[in-house]
């Protein structure tokens, strides 16, 4: 039987404001399997997100849905979680929401560890205000800011995140579409700040001006440049070069922020 | 006492004279009673530089929180007696530590001089309760409160173990000052 | 029984005072002259289970309150100037999305990091006007270490009765300065919480105006599932550009205020009954005012003093009355013009506006407020 999405979305809010061939509708469908595979109450899941087209995200969805200001979003949801930790938090948002203006956010989120899921669409462009490069436009593209080539270096999302301290960093594409699903469940079980980077298309400012003739054009670039965690263990680098890896990059066990403020709480009240 | 009683403890940052000024407005407004504001002024430095807290005592509710002429002023170094003796009233009172203030300023004020950090030092056995001699001292010198509830307050604000400390350095301060002006 | 005493520190008593109101969350980040308030909190809150978090920047400390306040939290944050400039940006996200929380400003000298520990009274009109568009807001200004208790206690209050932010300001100078504080018996302040829907999940709407200006709010994770969000929405609280349900929002939103001024309003009149100066003062400011009037009586002239404690919305009929009665209202501050202006409007020309302003880090001395009284002609 095909897969209800009609259980997890709100009756009258499609269509939605991406446009054809945009990658953002698989990763909402991939999270909402994630979210229906984890069995989360919908009464108690919060998604919270920042401003940009990624972010319309939370309008569409049956959730306790929280639409912030632009780049904020971890910071709202680090006080949702803290209020109310029994909460399910889910943030969602775009590359240029989550590692420019709300960069220290993101990171610091990381660094707390605070028992959240943040699932970044990675479209390398701000698509919202019509296509200006963002931390994640690859150096030399161009975007309405730069005409010319882009001069700034990249971030790596994924690598930020696991040097920032989140506990699960894995990374797919929009190409990859049960991957998302998959990998996005593994992280709401993980226990601490995970981070699910989805590499997406930007058809309509990033891909237009990068040449790019088509949104299969565009899903077959995000197809041939992801290479699996394992597969890359046997490739050289020169085979490497230009590819990003895929699959569950970083895991590990340590301490969440609200199981460490309960043991503060524990000792104010003992003292 | 006078309507309104200003106190000024001024010396460097980190002698505790904020905490002194702190315990003598606890000591008129909680034990006693009356009415009390303690304020203070510092620069960025946590540790030396010039500082000072305010006390300023009445039988009436403080309108103006800061002092505008000052009765009563103690001066633990020479840059805080060159800074902070200007405003004392005609007439008021200048205590100075007679080891650390050289040249106390000259005005119409009366100078007291005694060894505060040096009793703290060498007679109760720590410099760190020079801060709790000066407030003996200035309660001997101004009797704004008595020296039960100055012992009161200093009490109620250290911790058991030091307790006996305090109470001695209290008690030498007031004592020193009461033997100076008879 | 007597009643508990202490003395506080004007920050240690609106740390009091919050908890008194039953707040259980706060979200800041350090600051001079505000980081006692924390400092408190971050001891007292986890020994009533609540929550303390020092956020990453001035930003991330108010977006953490008006999320905790969506979970059902009654929030708090502290700031000082150069904070309150970087948190105007979600001060008019609570006040679109109709989130009760309350900021604390300790205002020093400005602009910029201006002087740390120094006083000041420049940010009233950031109040007012510092995050951009229409807004409702409320801000008090207490100029006592007991009033701040007492204020922060209502600025919660308002929060939660008007669904929104409350700002509460004092200078450095109270903030720092302590005073004995008397703590009020459980029960003895009134305490308001937020109104929570009366209708089921299904029918609830968050911004439903059939219920009165001030729609009930649930909270996150109560079963209540609903949107939030900073665009202009309609009642259902789902974005809208649609002319009509934005402009109904927008003028309801104003509407929470400007048709509760009786209830939000709170003045403190000295001696104006038959004062042909009247000074104008708020804050530490109104404590040399008061003493000045005191003295100027003794001498015969008839001063008297006005001191707002809300602040915004202004007490504009009250002014205007003054205005009428008055030879002149003279507004001092620790600013170099701002609720002069305010005053001016009000009174419309009736009376002249003299004005002191002190931005040295010192505060108004009684004597320049005296002075001030007796070149009134």
């Amino acid at each position: 039987m095909a897969f209800d999405y009609d259980k997890y979305l709100r009756p009258g809010k499609l269509p939605h404001i991406w446009c054809p061939g945009c990658g953002h509708g698989i990763a909402m469908k991939g999270l909402i399997r994630a979210i229906d595979t984890c069995g989360l109450d919908k009464s108690n899941t919060a998604i919270v997100s920042g401003i940009g087209c990624a972010s319309r995200l939370p309008g569409y969805v049956d959730f306790n849905t929280l639409h912030t200001a632009h780049g904020r979003a971890a910071a709202f949801a680090t006080g949702v979680k803290m209020a109310k930790p029994e909460m399910n938090v889910i943030v969602v948002g775009g590359d240029g929401d989550g590692t420019a203006i709300g960069g220290n956010h993101f990171i610091h989120a990381c660094r707390r560890n605070i028992d959240m899921t943040y699932v970044i669409f990675n479209n390398f462009i701000y698509g919202m205000t019509g296509g200006q490069f963002s931390p994640c436009t690859p150096t030399g593209h161009k975007a309405s800011t730069t005409v010319y080539g882009n001069p700034d270096p990249v971030f790596d999302i994924s690598k930020l995140a696991i040097g920032a301290g989140a506990s699960f960093v894995a990374r797919t594409t929009a190409f990859h579409a049960t991957q998302i699903d998959k990998l996005i469940a593994e992280g709401i079980k993980h226990k601490g700040l995970s981070v699910i980077e989805v590499l997406d298309d930007c058809p309509t400012t990033y891909g237009r001006r990068n040449k790019f003739r088509s949104v299969i054009e565009m899903m077959e670039r995000l197809k041939t440049m992801a290479v699996p965690v394992a597969a890359a263990s046997k490739m050289t680098a020169e085979q490497l070069e230009g590819k990003v890896l895929t699959g569950v990059l970083h895991k590990e066990e340590k301490p969440e922020y609200c199981e460490q403020y309960a043991e503060v709480i524990k000792r104010a009240k003992g003292a | 006492m006078a309507e309104r009683y200003e106190l000024r403890f001024s010396g460097a940052g980190g002698q505790g004279l904020i905490t002194a000024g702190i315990i003598l407005a606890e000591a008129a407004s909680i034990v006693e009673g009356k009415h009390a504001v303690q304020s203070q002024s510092y620069g960025p430095e946590a540790r030396g530089g010039a500082s000072k807290s305010e006390v300023i005592i009445a039988d009436e509710p403080i309108d103006y929180p800061k002092a505008t002429l000052v009765d009563a002023c103690l001066a633990m170094t020479q840059e805080a007696a060159d800074k902070y003796s200007k405003d004392i009233r005609p007439g008021g009172l200048l205590l100075v530590d007679e080891d650390f203030v050289q040249n106390p300023p000259v005005g119409d004020f009366k100078v007291i001089k005694m060894p505060i950090v040096n009793t703290a030092k060498n007679e109760v056995g720590r410099m760190i309760v020079a801060n709790v001699v000066a407030l003996g001292a200035m309660v001997a010198l101004t009797e704004v409160v008595s020296r039960e509830s100055g012992e009161t307050a200093v009490l109620s604000r250290v911790p058991e173990a030091f307790r006996e400390l305090n109470k001695t350095a209290f008690n030498l301060g007031f004592e020193k000052v009461k033997a100076l002006i008879g | 029984m007597a009643k508990k005493v202490a003395l506080l520190q004007g920050n240690e008593a609106c740390a009091q005072g919050a908890l008194y109101a039953g707040c259980n969350f706060f979200g800041g980040y350090p600051i001079t002259p505000s980081t006692e308030v924390a400092e408190v909190l971050s001891v007292e809150l986890p020994k009533i289970g609540g929550k303390f978090i020092q956020m990453e920047d001035e930003i991330a400390a108010m977006a953490s309150i008006i999320g905790g306040a969506l979970a059902g939290s009654k929030a708090l944050t502290a700031t000082s100037g150069p904070g309150m400039s970087l948190k105007q940006e979600l001060l008019g996200y609570a006040c679109i999305a109709e989130v009760p929380c309350v900021i604390i400003n300790v205002m020093r000298g400005g602009p910029s990091t201006g002087m740390p520990t120094g006083p000041g009274q420049s940010d009233v009109q950031q109040a007012k006007w510092g995050t951009h568009g229409d807004h409702p807001v409320i801000a008090l200004v207490p100029a006592s270490c007991q009033e701040i208790f007492t204020e922060t206690v209502r600025a919660f209050n308002l929060a939660e009765k008007y669904r929104m932010p409350v700002q509460v300001l004092y200078d450095e100078i109270i903030g720092h300065m302590r005073e004995r504080i008397e703590f009020p018996e459980p029960g003895e302040l009134e305490i308001i919480n937020r109104t929570e829907p009366s209708v089921g999940p299904e029918e609830y709407k968050p911004f439903d105006p059939s219920f009165g200006d001030v729609p009930p709010m649930a909270a996150f994770g109560s079963g209540y599932r609903f949107h939030v969000t900073g665009l202009n929405k309609a009642a259902d609280g789902f974005p809208t550009t649609k002319a009509d349900l934005v402009d109904n929002e927008q003028r309801r939103q104003l509407r929470k205020i400007s048709a509760a001024q009786s209830d939000i309003e709170l003045n403190e009149e000295y001696m104006t009954e038959d004062a042909e100066v009247v000074v104008f003062a708020y804050g530490s400011t109104s404590r040399s005012a008061r003493y000045a009037v005191n003295e100027l009586r003794k001498e015969g002239v008839k001063a008297g003093m006005f001191r707002p404690i809300t602040l915004w919305p202004f007490p504009e009929k009250r002014i205007a009355e003054l205005g009428k009665q008055a030879k002149a209202i003279i507004v001092a501050e620790l600013n170099l013009g701002q609720m002069n202006l305010e005053v001016e409007r009000c009174v419309k020309g009736a009376c002249d506006v003299p004005f002191i302003g002190r931005v040295d880090g010192e505060p108004i001395n009684p004597g320049q407020i005296m002075d001030k009284v007796k070149e009134v002609k």
